[in-house]
């Protein structure tokens, strides 16, 4: 299958020339942010709402991807008459700090107008950072206060960022398949994926570029990795089984005969490295294993979200063990103990981690209601 | 004026009180309603009261529901989850024909009365003289429209009287502000000043309750249950 990287495309984007001062304490300027947005913005400026992207997804949450042509990643929720209906609120989905897709990160140049590419030296970056970096993109569209953010995964992290950041920017927050902290195990599936990454013979310690190369082989493996804890037991089942790709010979070969479910992980893996760059997978992974919204408020997760005003709507799905229920639950916990406004449902789905990408009608209808609920509150007509 | 739905678990029939529980309630109040079911208390007291008025619903089923009607409810437990709020953290905390199904009832009410400042309870009277009638008739469990499952099976593993509730109150230090028996339909029975009556011919009791004198060093304390 080819593994050529597609070629880079522009995107919009905002640039702020003063840049953004990062939690490891440099400043990098300038800074660059690549937006999408959908629906129009009322006259008060009231009804913008921000969608927070997943590891590897970007701003084309709600039309087909300029890349690889397929269909909006989060299609599902976002659109016209969809739970977060573009013809009411104004939607804004930028390319996170570090990725790939027109935002400043690894592929970025390190000077401007500069051909030497930041690469595997671009500056350690946390879930905060991808925060105040969209909130120079909302400040620059002239909103002051978001009426909800909404994310899954990592962009549910940066949801619970935001809340406990700018609680006044946030009206509703809607963190999906989500937890304050990434876990040990989590963070374990990650170093297998950037080790393969490292492996790579044609990774030359992060100075890939320079040679003409990509680490293909190393970053589909780590895709594979992930791809595996966004599925879960019963949904591999369900779609492959132990079904042999290509008849049901009698005496399988050591690795002639493949299950489908190889050639599946292969695929995902093989397609992943044509749009993706590495480092910006190594840069957001390690942001994420960060992430740990309690220890950053004295191990109180409850300080975080102190006299919150914000509505929450916790989502888990009951076989996601990436991030599993129990982890929304406690989050739940805190937010009450804050004595914040705050929903709790858990979907049930044998899809995964992944179920929050994919048709879940109780899902949709509980965002769709939670949202009208909090317009309604809001006041928003 | 609302139609009783039909009996799934006792404790989500709470149509029948609604009114008599929201005509205890200030406007403007903080409340908490424990058990909530889809909501319908909730809503009614956001839309006629204008309180700020959550939930808590152990049914994943009924809390979808509610959240898909834009009301602020969670799933959870009310043995388990009443100790991670703040004290005071409402006006009224409400507890509509749960307390029989709950695990640990006094613990139940000693929680409610720390996170809020009163406490509502309504229960189904195990008194009432047609459940002591077929005791001693039959000598089997009674079976009516409020105990409509059998013992093996039922979810209300707590029954009490309205006046094993008294002298529950009057043990805990509970200022009992006003009380009353109502039948099922949430019709309220004019026994307001003979609790002995009350017992034999009502068929659910409804409590609004304060602690007498709040124990304040006391106080359990919360711990993060983040980490």
């Amino acid at each position: 299958m080819d593994q050529t990287p597609f070629p880079e495309i522009p995107h919009r984007h905002e640039a702020f020339a003063d840049g953004l001062l990062l939690d490891c304490g440099i400043r990098i300027a300038p800074l660059a942010i690549a937006y999408r947005t959908y629906g129009t913005l009322n006259a008060a400026r009231t009804n913008a709402v921000l969608v927070c992207h997943a590891l590897t997804g970007d701003q084309y949450v709600a039309e087909p991807h300029p890349l690889t042509g397929k269909p909006a990643w989060w299609g599902t929720l976002v659109g016209p008459g969809k739970p977060v209906d573009t013809d009411r609120y104004f939607v804004i989905c930028s390319n996170v700090l570090g990725g790939c897709m027109g935002s400043t990160g690894p592929r970025s140049e390190r000077t401007p107008g500069g051909s030497d590419a930041w690469g595997i030296e671009f500056p350690p970056i946390t879930v905060q950072d991808m925060v105040r970096a969209q909130k120079k993109l909302v400040d620059s569209l002239q909103i002051t206060r978001l009426f909800a953010v909404v994310g899954g995964s990592m962009g549910g992290m940066q949801v619970l960022a935001w809340a406990s950041m700018f609680p006044d920017a946030v009206f509703a927050a809607v963190p999906v398949a989500t937890a304050p902290y990434h876990s040990a195990q989590n963070i374990a599936f990650h170093e297998v994926g950037r080790q393969a990454i490292f492996a790579d013979p044609d990774f030359h310690d992060g100075f890939y570029a320079s040679h003409g190369v990509i680490p293909a082989r190393g970053l589909a493996v780590a895709r594979m990795t992930a791809h595996i804890t966004y599925l879960s037991e019963a949904a591999l089942t369900r779609k492959f089984g132990r079904r042999l790709q290509g008849g049901n010979a009698k005496t399988p070969v050591l690795f002639g005969e493949r299950f489908a479910v190889e050639s599946y992980l292969e695929h995902q893996g093989s397609s992943f490295v044509r749009r993706f760059d590495a480092n910006s997978y190594l840069c957001i992974t390690r942001a994420m294993d960060f992430f740990d919204l309690a220890a950053d408020h004295g191990g109180s997760l409850a300080t975080a979200f102190r006299g919150s005003k914000t509505r929450f709507l916790l989502v888990s799905f009951s076989s996601d063990w990436l991030f599993p229920t129990a982890e929304s639950r406690a989050m739940a916990r805190a937010l009450n103990q804050a004595a914040a406004n705050v929903s709790f449902v858990e979907i049930v789905s044998d899809k995964g981690h992944d179920a929050f990408l994919l048709d879940e009608p109780d899902f949709h209808r509980t965002v769709a209601g939670f949202l009208t609920g909090a317009a309604e509150a809001a006041g928003l007509s | 004026m609302i139609e009783p739905a039909p009996v799934r678990f006792v404790a989500k029939n709470m149509r029948v009180d609604l009114e008599l529980i929201a005509g205890m309630i200030s406007p403007g109040s903080r409340v908490l309603d424990i058990g909530c079911g889809d909501g319908i208390l909730i809503d009614h007291l956001f839309r006629t009261r204008h309180c700020d008025a959550r939930g808590i619903e152990i049914d994943m089923a009924e809390v979808t529901r509610a959240v898909a009607h834009g009301l602020p409810v969670m799933q959870g437990d009310a043995d388990t989850d009443l100790s991670h709020y703040p004290d005071d953290a409402f006006d009224y905390v409400v507890l509509s024909r749960t307390l029989q199904a709950v695990e640990r009832p006094r613990e139940v009410l000693r929680q409610m009365l720390r996170i809020g400042t009163r406490a509502i309870v309504s229960f189904p009277n195990f008194g009432h003289w047609s459940l002591r009638w077929q005791l001693l008739s039959t000598g089997r469990m009674p079976m009516t429209k409020a105990w409509s499952r059998m013992w093996y099976e039922t979810p209300n593993i707590h029954p009490c009287t309205i006046r094993d509730f008294f002298d529950l109150c009057d043990r805990e230090g509970y200022r009992v502000e006003h009380w009353l028996a109502a039948d099922e339909a949430g019709r309220r029975a004019p026994w307001r000043r003979a609790p002995l009556l009350a017992n034999l011919f009502g068929e659910q009791g409804l409590f609004l309750l304060r602690h007498d004198q709040r124990a304040h060093a006391n106080r359990s304390e919360t711990t993060d249950p983040a980490r």
